[in-house]
């Protein structure tokens, strides 16, 4: 595994970092985990010309709690995100599906942020984010700005990032009382990239109506998708499985999945509409503090 | 049959059956093992191989200029230039013939067509990508049974007068008295079903680091070789270099399976690379060239049938088998049978007549038919025999475990003579089966099944009771090249009473630096400590057909036993003359001569000094012996294994919730490493059944070429297994020991199969077959009752 000849460079500062990337352009990436970038490389389907390794900013690795949301920092790895107290208080949902992330290895190393850039549809971070209602921060020599995470995820490996910018944090809300939420994953085995993941997330207001609902899938279409319509069938209605079911349907109906070595497109389908349910099923339980 | 054995060695010696630790993992543990790509010779040289990206083509033109004018590029070998010292074909292990670098066509993905020898590794990979090979796409066969349609482009037009597809063609067994059981049966089982084509997949791949002394002409090769004597002898003949010349050094081995077998065309061209330039070349396998390029395994279409009477006896068998071989025909296999030791399949039971036929067909995939972790396709021929039996019990509405018990082979009847000639040495199939029926609590199972699952899930239970037949081989019917299957062991006691072992076999990891350590302490009473096992190196060690097809044991083994013992037989003329006594007084115990009666003796080691200091007159000095055993026949081990399964309706997932091993390898020499090899091939079992396999696409691009899409379990989804043994000794082997590495592979893949399927059978859905990997839309295709795909 020898990849094509590249040059490196490893700032001391965010405003170093931010001055190669405008200079570099197109031919730099960014090197933080290096968990997607470098196999690419080594199998040399990816060849960027300059990497510019942000493991040695100060600053970035941490959680932290700000104003109703959690702060992830650029080199917030999946494992931290794991194991962090304040994570599992606030993120729930992020605390359980981060250990269906990859394997462990990857998860040492992999960084949430880099996940959330790449764009891959069968990434499993988006579909949290998506569920969740995640903010992407982005900064650049120009300065900063927050881009909700709907906007960010544009297409199949493709983000909102502009020229010359990083992701620098990614922000989620915390999670109120009577919230609640699953990820659920197919995958043939651990470390495997799902064959399909379905993200559910459920606010109750004090009647137990459902005031708030997200849902997003993982490996069914080009990019991780939030299914709006399903979410618009749940907000303002008593849960019940029926109501559960419908929004399923909704979820099936409305992926794209296609039909390679993980199973025929409607197969796919038919697990989206099992998890879904599944997935919602839990959430509720969770959010009524059942589970 | 007894299921424990007592060892006669104190724990200090370490002799047969005693669980002592692996002298080898001192260094393993420590990452200080030498493998092939941790050498580093003065003035070496790197090689990266360019190959086809295409499955089938005729190759117009190689323009080589950019990657030769690329800095640090030493050369670039076409296989023009191998033409010219008539190398560009070389023959495989079943008498085809395979290219080297192609000149005609390529007829695989991944075939080798040019390789860049360059100054560092980085190079030589950049350079390759400047190769450009100019194609005239032709279209790609991906099956067999595409490959045998009239008119289909044929594949191999390097062999004149080929016309067709077919590789080879061939039957065993007695069609006329098969036909005659058939009209009799009550009932008739069928099954069709695709082992599917998978991959050794060894940690460490494949690889040459060859140095041709210039002046003297002298090569060292070292390579990734399980087998280093007979790929000596292969490049003598091959290359036309003298033997005497050729030295193969395997050096610690990652990993073998089988894939280490074959001879690659990047040994051979890194040792021409090495000849032309006069410089070390090494050259080491990418994991993706590794999968899509080195021996593959399996890929049998079959179809079985069982002849039954209605109260459940088996009256006889057919079955037919349509291989893929891939682009050339290269079974690595030593027997005069075209699809290996394949007519085993009558596996367990008895009864009076199978007939067996087998077709071959080249298509445009990599070559290989490596035995992975098996003895020459019996692992294909025990999961269809262990298929067929569930689906017959299953039809007959029997208990799977009833049916087999009432048509095992009897402990009385052996040896056994199969149907299809094989002459099973020793076993106990009833006792095996009760005991692995115990161990996983069969009726238990049972019972939760009809209970049901809690959650609505639903159990399943599986059963395979297999037979293997390993240790090839007698020398009449096993060779390689004309080679015969003997092994040999060469063994010297140091004067301070020490040992080195040196033997014709290679472990990959199997562990032999102990378990032939551990013989010779059996045998002579020094501590298995004290005995270096030494393989690998030709110029060092006698003559051997290498390791695989669990042979080692059953072979070497048993030429270790023979060696020592011969040493035993001088060492008491030693023994007498040192406590001067007749040798007829003299009594053995390990470590020891004493005169009977008396507490008057001499040990072993005292008898090792004797022998360098003050021989007795006579005798010549020295204690050390060689032996080249040839076994009388094979060994058979065999086993029952249960599988307990959940499987979820909902997305088809299934996972092993019990199970139960239950193996008779006759004497274990080292408990702890023959648990080991039955864990590992449980292990690689399950992958197989559950996510593992190599396919291709409709253009023949291979899907399964990097471990994102060939799949390895972690400890995560292995399962937990529950090992249990009986003990029947091999009558012709001097331990009694039989092979084992590949019985869990062999047996395993059909228990888990047959869970699933019981799962779903007793849940109301009448389900055939499901091909492996037993994948969870194909699971979920059956319950839905809808063909899905792939």
């Amino acid at each position: 595994m020898y990849p094509p000849r590249f040059e490196y460079s490893a700032p001391r500062s965010l405003e170093e970092a931010l001055d190669l990337l405008a200079e570099v352009g197109d031919e730099g990436r960014v090197l933080a985990g290096g968990q997607s970038l470098l196999p690419m490389m080594k199998l040399r389907l990816a060849a960027p010309a300059h990497l510019v390794d942000i493991n040695r900013l100060p600053g970035l690795g941490s959680i932290t709690d700000t104003n109703g949301e959690i702060s992830i920092g650029a080199l917030v790895r999946h494992a931290d995100v794991a194991t962090d107290p304040t994570v599992a208080a606030h993120a729930p949902l992020l605390a359980a599906a981060a250990p269906w992330i990859a394997d462990p290895l990857v998860r040492n190393r992999g960084t949430l942020c880099g996940s959330v850039a790449h764009c891959d549809p069968e990434g499993d971070w988006n579909s949290l984010m998506l569920a969740v209602g995640a903010t992407v921060v982005a900064t650049s020599r120009e300065g900063t700005r927050t881009i909700p995470i709907a906007d960010f995820v544009v297409d199949f490996f493709t983000n909102a990032l502009r020229p010359g910018e990083m992701v620098t944090e990614v922000r989620v809300p915390k999670a109120g009382p009577r919230t609640g939420g699953a990820y659920l994953k197919l995958e043939r085995k651990i470390g495997d990239y799902a064959t399909v993941g379905v993200a559910t997330h459920l606010r109750l207001d004090e009647s137990g109506r459902i005031a708030q609902a997200g849902i997003a899938l993982t490996s069914v279409a080009p990019k991780n998708l939030k299914v709006t319509e399903a979410e618009e069938l749940l907000v303002g209605n008593e849960p019940s499985d029926e109501l559960f079911a419908e929004a399923a349907e909704v979820a099936a109906r409305t992926c794209q999945p296609t039909s390679d070595v993980r199973g025929p497109a409607e197969y796919k389908r038919a697990v989206v509409r099992t998890y879904t349910e599944r997935g919602l099923r839990r959430a509720l339980a969770e959010a009524r503090g059942e589970a | 049959m007894t299921t424990t054995v007592h060892p006669k060695t104190s724990p200090e010696v370490g002799g047969i059956g005693h669980a002592v630790r692996r002298k080898e993992d001192d260094r393993f543990i420590q990452g200080a093992g030498r493998y092939l790509d941790d050498i580093v010779l003065p003035g070496m040289l790197h090689m990266a191989i360019v190959r086809s990206p295409i499955a089938h083509g005729r190759i117009r033109s190689i323009d080589t200029s950019a990657a030769e004018q690329t800095e640090g590029v030493v050369a670039v070998i076409t296989g023009q230039m191998l033409a010219e010292h008539n190398l560009a074909w070389m023959p495989t292990l079943s008498g085809d013939t395979q290219a080297v670098l192609a000149t005609d066509k390529v007829r695989y993905q991944g075939q080798e067509v040019a390789a860049v020898v360059a100054t560092d590794p980085y190079i030589a990979r950049d350079a390759a990508s400047l190769v450009f090979v100019d194609y005239e796409e032709l279209p790609a066969i991906t099956s067999p049974q595409q490959a045998l349609e009239p008119g289909a482009p044929v594949i191999r037009d390097d062999k004149e007068g080929k016309t067709d597809n077919v590789a080879y063609i061939w039957e065993a067994g007695d069609k006329e008295a098969t036909d005659a059981a058939f009209a009799k049966a009550d009932v008739v089982v069928t099954l069709d079903t695709h082992y599917p084509r998978s991959h050794p997949s060894p940690l460490e791949t494949c690889g040459a680091l060859a140095d041709v002394n210039p002046a003297t002409g002298e090569a060292t090769i070292y390579l990734t070789s399980q087998a280093p004597h007979a790929h000596r002898t292969l490049f003598a003949l091959v290359a036309g270099l003298p033997e005497e010349n050729i030295r193969i050094v395997s050096p610690d081995i990652g990993g073998g399976f089988g894939n280490k077998v074959p001879i690659y065309p990047g040994y051979v061209v890194a040792t021409v690379a090495s000849l032309l330039l006069g410089k070390p070349v090494k050259w080491v396998e990418t994991r993706t060239e590794n999968l899509i390029s080195t021996g593959f395994a399996r890929d049998y279409h079959m179809h079985g049938e069982l002849a039954l009477t209605s109260d459940g006896r088996i009256l006889a068998m057919r079955a037919s088998i349509l291989s893929d071989q891939g682009a050339f025909y290269a079974d690595a296999q030593p027997s005069r049978f075209r699809a290996g030791l394949f007519h085993i399949c009558t596996g367990s039971y008895d009864f009076g007549a199978a007939h067996v036929t087998a077709k071959g067909a080249y298509t445009n995939k990599a070559p290989g038919g490596v035995a992975y972790r098996c003895s020459f396709r019996v692992t294909e021929a025990s999961y269809l025999i262990e298929r067929l039996v569930d689906n017959a019990a299953w039809k007959l509405g029997m208990d799977p475990a009833e049916f087999r018990m009432k048509n095992f082979i009897r402990p009385e009847q052996f040896p056994y003579r199969s149907p299809t000639g094989f002459v099973y040495d020793s076993g106990d199939y009833h006792t095996a089966l009760r005991e692995a029926m115990k161990l996983v609590d069969y009726e238990g199972w049972r019972r939760k099944q009809a209970e049901g699952h809690p959650e609505g899930k639903l159990y399943g239970v599986g059963i395979a009771s297999f037979t293997e037949v390993v240790g090839a081989g007698n020398s009449k019917e096993y060779d390689i090249a004309g080679i015969k299957m003997f092994d040999s062991a060469e063994l010297r006691i140091h004067p301070t009473g020490k040992a080195i072992l040196k033997l014709g076999v290679r472990t990959q990891g199997q562990g032999h630096e102990t378990t032939f350590a551990q013989i010779v302490a059996e045998e002579l009473g020094i501590p298995y400590t004290d005995v270096k096992v030494q393989e690998g190196d030709t110029d060092n060690t006698p003559y051997g057909l290498g390791t695989y097809a669990s042979r080692s044991t059953p072979v070497g083994g048993a030429a270790t036993a023979v060696v020592a013992r011969r040493i035993r037989e001088k060492a008491k003329k030693i023994a007498a003359h040192l406590l001067e006594a007749s040798e007829d007084d003299l009594e053995w115990e390990p470590g020891r001569f004493f005169v009977r009666g008396t507490d008057k003796g001499v040990t072993i080691q005292e008898v090792a000094f004797a022998a360098y200091t003050n021989p007795p007159e006579g005798l010549e000095a020295g204690l050390e012996d060689v032996c080249y055993y040839d076994p009388p026949n094979m060994t058979y081990p065999f086993g029952s294994y249960i599988v307990v399964v959940e499987v979820d309706p909902g997305d088809g997932t299934w996972k092993v919730v019990d199970m139960a091993a239950v193996d008779d390898c006759g004497v274990r020499i080292n408990p702890m490493i023959v648990e080991g090899q039955i864990m590992g091939g449980l292990t690689e079992g399950f992958a197989k059944a559950n996510m593992q396999w190599i396919t291709f696409d409709e253009q023949g691009n291979c899907i399964g070429s990097n471990f994102l899409d060939y799949l390895v379990p972690t400890a995560w989804e292995t399962p937990r297994f529950k090992l249990g043994a009986t003990v029947t000794p091999s009558p012709h082997h001097p331990l009694g020991a039989k092979g084992v590495g590949e019985s869990a592979t062999v047996g395993s893949p059909a228990a888990y199969v047959n869970a699933v399927l019981d799962a779903l059978r007793r849940a109301g859905h009448p389900v055939e077959n499901i091909d492996m990997p037993v994948l969870p839309h194909r699971v979920w295709g059956a319950i839905q009752g809808v063909a899905v795909k792939p």
